[in-house]
């Protein structure tokens, strides 16, 4: 029990002292002390959760058929790319339907020649041996492609990573923000950003597949068939986006969005809000023949399946650069041109979820949760103190240095405090005694029974350490499984929880039999009072 | 200075007297209490039943009725208004609309809009909304978690001592955890996902004093091998009453602020940890140790096997 080497005396100091040390950013954290704490010091600090700082939560879910549908149509483009490309190879009656490719092969000779062709366009995926899409002729001159389910699972798994990317892009363009942005089990991406009240504006701004397509308007279509959404062979209806009816437009993409390298808001001659855009290298050069070849002809610029506008093609393109006019205002103008220039979600996104604190709330909050902490501290201290005198005074150095630890563990490993996070850390001041509690019962007890000073200190220690473990592997069993289910703030509870345990066992138990064995061999003292 | 003994010296209260009384009154309430959340239900909040909250916050103090009139009139839904301490804080509950996952958030942007247009001044604090699908997953996972929770301790307690103490564990956690539901059913307070966070806590904490008296009760039942099982209960009770009563206090000390001033927000997850540390005080007495005599914990139930064949040698005439 004495024997206390000088060394671990040191160490256990220097643990405390890192332990202060590292909380106090934390804890001047928006105080105007926290402009003076040197440059050389720790500067970790804890993060507020966004129930504690003010921000928005939103849990996005893809809508998987939605990324499906974008995707075989892109296979669709795809395809007739290929065939159009020399020996070309004619083709009619092409339908997406039922989640699937199929056109006939108009000469029955190269029916051969396009599966070939198709199905050295699809891609084997590792480790399965399967190919991510299966060609198949169907009565004898109809070719048939369909998504393989492991060529869709790998798809989504795409789609989402890109979305993801996407997304963050949109919401942060500068990449400043200390926005979070992942996916979270396979088809959901967690978005939570600090300091948004209003989480209108951004959704609006995740709303948007952003899908920008030029084609060209197909003059030769009947217009009341184009009214009832009948469109000639390889063309398709859509509506106008400010919905004055439909247009038959062809189904070839002349350029997308995905060739755009930039795009920004700007104002036409007229002074109306309008969308500058310039377009890659590729792009550039395709827009230029196409509007080359196309002069005096209407193209239609399309957004997520609705007409913006059908400009009439004056003279070709040839710079790269076009303007999208439609009926903007300068804010839907601008939150387009961020989309735009983010590039397109690979998939729609729905938001399952959301949840929203001000920053008013979150500060009201953390003044609240720091007073009851400070009040509850001091309750106990004078609680331990009055019931173990000077063994209490050692429990309380050890709870005012458990809390400390606390914090400069949760700083180290930037954990985030939320408000059932104070919950959480108010518990473990009141429960981390119960460690000193529990020994200097065991003492009182022993010294009860006769032993003599030091060998009552001694078994109390080593008699009341078996339950104190056992005790506390109960807490961090149910602690870990919060930490496990537990979703933002719940996990944040958790994680105080289980630092928690950890630090205390430490304080309660080895640093307060330091300061015994330390005043014991002081002292010599020849009876106890506890 | 004389200090304070919450539990004077040489306590000693039969308390396993009462065991069967206690066991009674703890079935009757395990029972009623388990009927009431039955029949009566729990306050579910929109976290497991899907729908929006909104928190606002007026310059003027505003009429629970006329605020209620004005939501009617957006046509979003029955609303259910509660004030929130004070008459210029409420919250604003709407049930989950028909049709899509999306919908639920299109009547959260058009509550948020319309607050700030009938009240000037008016501040939305917080906003969320929870889709029918997420709750479920919600519902579930809190479910499975406060189940695993109780079985991984259960199987600890087993594994650390023996089959019977892992057993009187997991009744003792089904009788607070039963009790505690009991009781929200009873207040009809809201649960919510910082709730389920309570209930997993008490899982924790009211073992924490039936671990306490259990490693006692070991370490008795290896040092007292003639002594029968019911005194040797009630001392190892005793010796820990203290320390039950102590920390149990600390903890209350600590809960009861947090509850008094502490975040309106955490209020059902202080209120549902304090009740439970209270009602795993009890159940680690009457609960956890009277188990032990029913399932047959013998004063050699810790004796390793080779032990138990040099007492029988003992025993057997030389």
């Amino acid at each position: 029990m004495l024997e206390f080497p000088r060394w671990k005396v040191w160490l256990v100091s220097l643990v405390v002292a890192l332990g202060v040390l590292f909380s106090i950013p934390s804890l001047i954290a928006g105080t105007p002390a926290a402009a003076s704490w040197p440059k050389w010091l720790p500067q970790y600090r804890i993060s507020l959760g966004l129930d504690l700082a003010g921000g928005s939560h939103l849990l996005l879910e893809a809508d998987a058929r939605d990324a499906l549908k974008q995707r075989l149509q892109a296979k669709e483009d795809e395809v007739s790319t290929e065939l159009r490309r020399d020996p070309r190879i004619d083709v009619g009656d092409i339908s997406t339907a039922g989640g699937r490719l199929s056109f006939l092969v108009r000469d029955p000779t190269q029916v051969d020649a396009a599966v070939e062709r198709l199905r050295k366009l699809s891609q084997p995926l590792a480790l399965t041996g399967n190919r991510d899409w299966d060609v198949q002729v169907v009565d004898s001159t109809r070719v048939v492609v369909s998504p393989t389910p492991e060529g869709s699972a790998r798809a989504l798994k795409d789609a989402m990573s890109v979305a993801r990317d996407v997304v963050r892009r949109r919401i942060d363009p500068g990449g400043t923000k200390e926005i979070t942005v992942i996916t979270e089990g396979g088809n959901r991406i967690l978005v939570e950003v600090p300091g948004v009240e209003d989480p209108e504006a951004l959704k609006k701004l995740i709303g948007q597949t952003a899908r920008l397509e030029f084609k060209l308007v197909d003059l030769s279509a009947n217009p009341q068939d184009v009214q009832q959404g009948r469109a000639p062979p390889g063309s398709q209806v859509l509506p106008m986006a400010d919905g004055s009816g439909f247009m038959a437009v062809k189904r070839r993409v002349m350029v997308s969005g995905d060739q755009l390298t930039d795009a920004r808001q700007s104002f036409d001659q007229d002074g109306r809000p309008d969308i500058d855009i310039t377009f890659n290298t590729a792009g550039a050069r395709r827009f230029g023949r196409v509007t080359q070849e196309n002069v005096n002809k209407p193209f239609a610029i399309i957004l997520d399946d609705k007409i913006l506008s059908a400009p009439n093609i004056n003279e070709p393109i040839l710079g790269g650069r076009a303007q999208i006019a439609g009926s903007f205002t300068v804010k839907s103008a601008h939150d387009l041109a961020v989309s735009l220039a983010s590039g397109k979600l690979p998939v729609k996104l729905n938001v399952i979820e959301e949840r929203t604190v001000s920053a008013e709330l979150g500060q009201d909050s953390i003044h609240k949760g720091a007073i009851a902490s400070i009040i509850s501290v001091v309750g106990v201290v004078i609680f331990m103190l009055v019931t173990y005198g000077r063994f209490g005074v050692y429990a309380n150095i050890a709870l005012v240095v458990n809390a400390f630890l606390i914090l400069a563990i949760m700083a180290i490993f930037n954990a985030t405090l939320t408000l059932p996070g104070i919950a959480g850390f108010i518990l473990t001041i009141g429960a981390a005694v119960d460690a000193n509690v529990l020994i200097n019962e065991r003492i009182r007890e022993e010294i009860r029974r006769g032993r003599r000073l030091i060998d009552a200190v001694e078994t109390g220690y080593h008699e009341a350490f078996r339950a104190i473990f056992d005790a506390n592997v109960t807490h961090v069993i149910s602690a870990g499984i919060m930490a496990y289910f537990g979703s933002g703030p719940v996990r944040g509870f958790a994680v105080v929880l289980l630092i928690g345990v950890v630090t205390s066992v430490f304080t309660a138990v080895y640093f307060t039999r330091m300061l015994v064995a330390l005043w014991i061999r002081r002292a010599r003292p020849r009876e106890l009072h506890i | 200075m004389k200090l304070l003994k919450l539990v004077p010296d040489h306590t000693n209260i039969d308390f396993m007297r009462w065991r069967n009384l206690a066991l009674i009154l703890s079935l009757i309430a395990t029972a009623l209490s388990l009927g009431y959340t039955a029949y009566r239900g729990l306050n579910l909040g929109i976290d497991f039943v899907g729908g929006q909250v909104v928190r606002a916050e007026f310059a003027q103090p505003v009429h629970i009725d006329d605020l209620r009139a004005r939501v009617d009139r957006l046509g979003v839904g029955e609303a259910s208004i509660q004030a929130l301490g004070n008459d210029r804080t409420y919250q604003i509950r709407l049930p989950k609309p028909e049709g899509p996952e999306t919908a639920s958030n299109v009547v959260v942007t058009k509550l948020r809009a319309a607050i700030p247009q009938e009240y000037p001044g008016a501040r939305v604090d917080a906003g969320e909304s929870v889709s029918g699908k997420v709750s479920g997953e919600l519902a579930q996972s809190s479910a499975m978690a406060i189940a695993f929770a109780m079985i991984g301790i259960a199987l600890y307690i087993w594994f650390r001592f023996e089959w019977q103490f892992g057993v009187g564990a997991l009744l003792t956690l089904a009788h607070d955890v039963a009790m505690t539901l009991g009781f929200f059913s009873f207040t009809q307070l809201q649960v919510d996902l910082n709730v389920v966070a309570a209930f997993l806590t008490i899982v924790g904490y009211s073992l924490n004093d039936t671990v306490v008296i259990y490693d006692r009760i070991r370490e008795n039942l290896r040092k007292y091998r003639k002594m029968s099982i019911l005194p040797l209960l009630n001392l190892s009770l005793n010796e820990t009453l203290a320390r039950t009563v102590v920390t149990s206090f600390t903890v209350l000390i600590a809960l009861g602020v947090l509850m008094a001033i502490g975040p309106q927000v955490i209020f059902g997850l202080s209120i549902a940890i304090f009740l439970g540390v209270v009602i795993g005080t009890y159940s680690s007495i009457y609960i956890s140790s009277p188990v032990l005599v029913w399932l047959g914990v013998q004063p050699d139930s810790f004796l390793r096997a080779d032990d138990k064949e040099e007492e029988q040698a003992d025993a057997q005439p030389a």
